[in-house]
């Protein structure tokens, strides 16, 4: 089968690649797509190490989780980047510098 | 190197291709395109895992929910969003780019280093796991033991989860509509 190095590495790249969407990008939704990324390689890892817990399933109960999670913090972040763009009319998180008005 | 090394190598090439690619557009509606492929090239990589009820839940949510949610915010943010993003007409590596893409690579030297050095397949419980026989075989069917596994050991964070999940869709349902004061 195939090892576990193989699965930590390619999870590594996602994160890095997921890293560089979060600091680089000037649109919030592509930051919310690297941070999906950043979750997606965790998931990736709690996959990979849930193959050695036949009885209890840890690794795969909390990929679920972790998924759940994922879902509703996308939910709420679309609903404030949906908020933001009707005050601010823009979604880039650089040129959003006032609390209020 | 048999089938199923292939198989990972061709998923995991597929996926990191397209993150790249998710990364380095300057076209939004096409990077959340884009994006639906890494998800499914990561869903074959948790069958390859030998988490086959994970990768289908990653297909449903992930796929079916929070993309088109994601889709649906953009459509919905206006054209003016579309036009400003549309507009950017930079060179492929440009100069302000250069602290993230410093950043995100020193990262990943400083993550692959440490993987080589735990040897994570020589950890002291992996060995453990498979001493006793507990680690997943490829004919094994983990689903009803997800299932009997989710309803007794992890009811808890399940319930805890639940609530959270409950919270999280009135709070977005409260921020996301018109807001009748202005």
């Amino acid at each position: 089968m195939i090892s576990l190095t193989h699965f930590l590495v390619v999870s590594a790249c996602l994160f890095c690649i997921g890293l560089y969407m979060l600091v680089s990008k000037h649109n919030a939704i592509q930051v919310l797509i690297g941070i999906e990324l950043m979750l997606n390689a965790a998931i990736l890892n709690l996959v990979a190490f849930g193959k050695y817990d036949r009885l209890n399933n840890g690794g795969q109960m909390f990929a679920l989780f972790a998924i759940v999670l994922a879902a509703a913090t996308t939910a709420v972040a679309l609903a404030i980047i949906l908020n933001v763009y009707r005050q601010y009319k823009t979604i880039d998180p650089g040129k959003i510098d006032k609390l209020k008005e | 190197m048999n089938l199923i090394q292939f198989l990972f190598y061709v998923m995991g090439f597929i996926a990191l291709a397209s993150a790249l690619f998710v990364a380095s557009t300057k076209n939004v509606v096409r990077s959340v395109f884009m994006f639906f492929i890494t998800l499914f090239a990561l869903a074959g990589l948790y069958v390859l895992a030998l988490a086959d009820f994970v990768a289908i839940t990653q297909i449903v949510i992930y796929v079916g929910g929070i993309l088109v949610l994601i889709l649906f915010a953009f459509m919905l943010s206006g054209k003016e969003t579309l036009n400003i993003i549309t507009q950017q007409r930079k060179p492929f590596i440009s100069l302000g780019k250069i602290p993230a893409i410093l950043l995100a690579v020193l990262f990943l030297i400083v993550v692959l280093n440490m993987i080589f050095k735990v040897d994570a397949d020589n950890l002291e419980w992996v060995k453990r796991s498979i001493g006793f026989k507990n680690e997943i075989k490829p004919d094994a069917a983990m689903t009803e033991n997800i299932g009997v596994n989710l309803m007794t050991w992890y009811l808890l964070p399940f319930e805890a989860i639940s609530i959270l999940l409950m919270i999280a869709l009135v709070g977005a349902a409260h921020l996301s509509r018109k807001g009748e004061k202005q």
